[in-house]
């Protein structure tokens, strides 16, 4: 656990740069994220590495903080603090300058084109992101449940919260 | 557009709360929950709005989710609201990730643990393509027209998840491809526009 100051700001400034290719969200630099924290500095085992994913998944919150349990794993408090703001702090910067400079031009052609063209794109993104989530689960029946609770928060104001617990429930019980 | 009034949160710290909230509720993703708590319970934006800042997050680095947190709160309260709902957003759930990491080890011996993992999980990939079909509804008004849209989520869909591209490329493909083409519809359609407001 205990990793040195020149190690420690190494990893920041890796997840600095990190940021800002992680188009798509953080997960999508994970494969390098591997390949610094467990082939190059060798601070984090590869069991670990799976378990921060999953962990992040199961816990509320954005998926990104992935990155602070890796960081927390491999250099305890410092090490999250490294990570997480290292893996937000450019890709924030940005979204925020990025965000200013198109509302001040919204009604500018190539804005607007902007919008409705990324539209269809960002809802199709959704479902790649729902199939993919299924897929990784696995058989029949986790695919019926993902379905069947796809149409009713299409059509139904049902709390999300109740879905997710009858998700665990049925899982734990060993129905799905 | 066809929605109506909407109403705003009255300070940073109401963003803040809001946002933790949301995030509290968001597991395996917050997507879903920010969609319905932004436009359908608080009715701060519209979906029209809430897919433009959306697009906004995906096409730049960095967790989409948190671009759109700091976008909505900079959109009310300049940077003081951006970093509220960012802040909200990442607290408590950063204390409570890094308090499950500390037990994990004695919970992930139980079967019972990893099924209900196992069911949350295709739970949250139902709410994300439930939240997509209603977001889709709104395509009906892109100047692109339904089929265009449905030609370019199709593609999108394919490329992502069945063939597995990554995502940079086909952002850059397709995005640029349907950017010009809502440029032309756009144009065609008001042949003024195209001037700097």
């Amino acid at each position: 656990m205990s990793v040195p100051a020149h190690e420690l700001l190494a990893l920041f400034g890796h997840f600095l740069l990190l940021s800002l290719f992680a188009i798509g969200g953080a997960i999508t630099v994970a494969p390098d994220m591997h390949r610094v924290l467990v082939d190059q500095m060798g601070i984090l085992t590869d069991a670990q590495f799976n378990a921060s994913i999953a962990i992040a998944q199961a816990s509320p919150g954005p998926n990104v903080l992935f990155v602070a349990v890796m960081g927390y794993q491999a250099a305890g408090f410092l090490g999250s603090a490294a990570t997480l703001i290292g893996i937000m702090l450019p890709s924030t910067t940005l979204a925020l300058a990025a965000a200013r400079w198109s509302n001040a031009r919204a009604h500018w052609l190539p804005v607007q084109a902007f919008k409705a063209g990324m539209a269809p794109i960002v809802i199709a993104l959704m479902f790649a992101t729902a199939w993919i989530l299924a897929s990784g689960a696995g058989q029949g029946r986790l695919w019926l449940l993902a379905l069947v609770c796809a149409i009713v928060v299409w059509h139904t104001r049902v709390h999300l919260l109740f879905l997710i617990a009858a998700g665990a429930v049925l899982g734990a019980l060993g129905w799905v | 557009m066809t929605s109506p009034a909407l109403a705003r949160p009255t300070s940073p710290s109401e963003l803040f709360i809001a946002f933790t909230w949301l995030a509290l509720q968001g597991f395996g993703g917050v997507l879903a929950v920010a969609q319905r708590e932004l436009c359908e319970r608080r009715r701060w934006l519209t979906r029209e709005q809430f897919i433009e800042i959306l697009s906004i997050g995906q096409v730049l680095p960095g967790p989409n989710i948190c671009n759109v947190a700091l976008m909505v709160g900079d959109r009310f309260f300049g940077w003081r609201g951006a970093f509220a709902a960012l802040a909200g957003m990442m607290t408590v759930p950063l204390v409570l990730v890094l308090a499950a990491t500390i037990l994990y080890a004695e919970f992930a011996a139980y079967p019972a643990v990893s099924g209900a993992l196992r069911g949350m999980g295709a739970v949250s990939a139902g709410l994300i393509a439930g939240t997509g079909l209603k977001l889709a509804g709104s395509l009906r008004l892109s100047p692109l027209g339904v089929p265009l849209c449905a030609t370019l989520a199709g593609l999108a869909f394919v490329a992502v998840a069945l063939l597995r591209w990554p995502l940079v490329w086909v952002l850059a493909v397709l995005g640029a491809l349907a950017w010009t083409l809502a440029w032309w519809r756009l144009r065609a359609r008001d042949p003024h526009a195209g001037k700097q407001a």
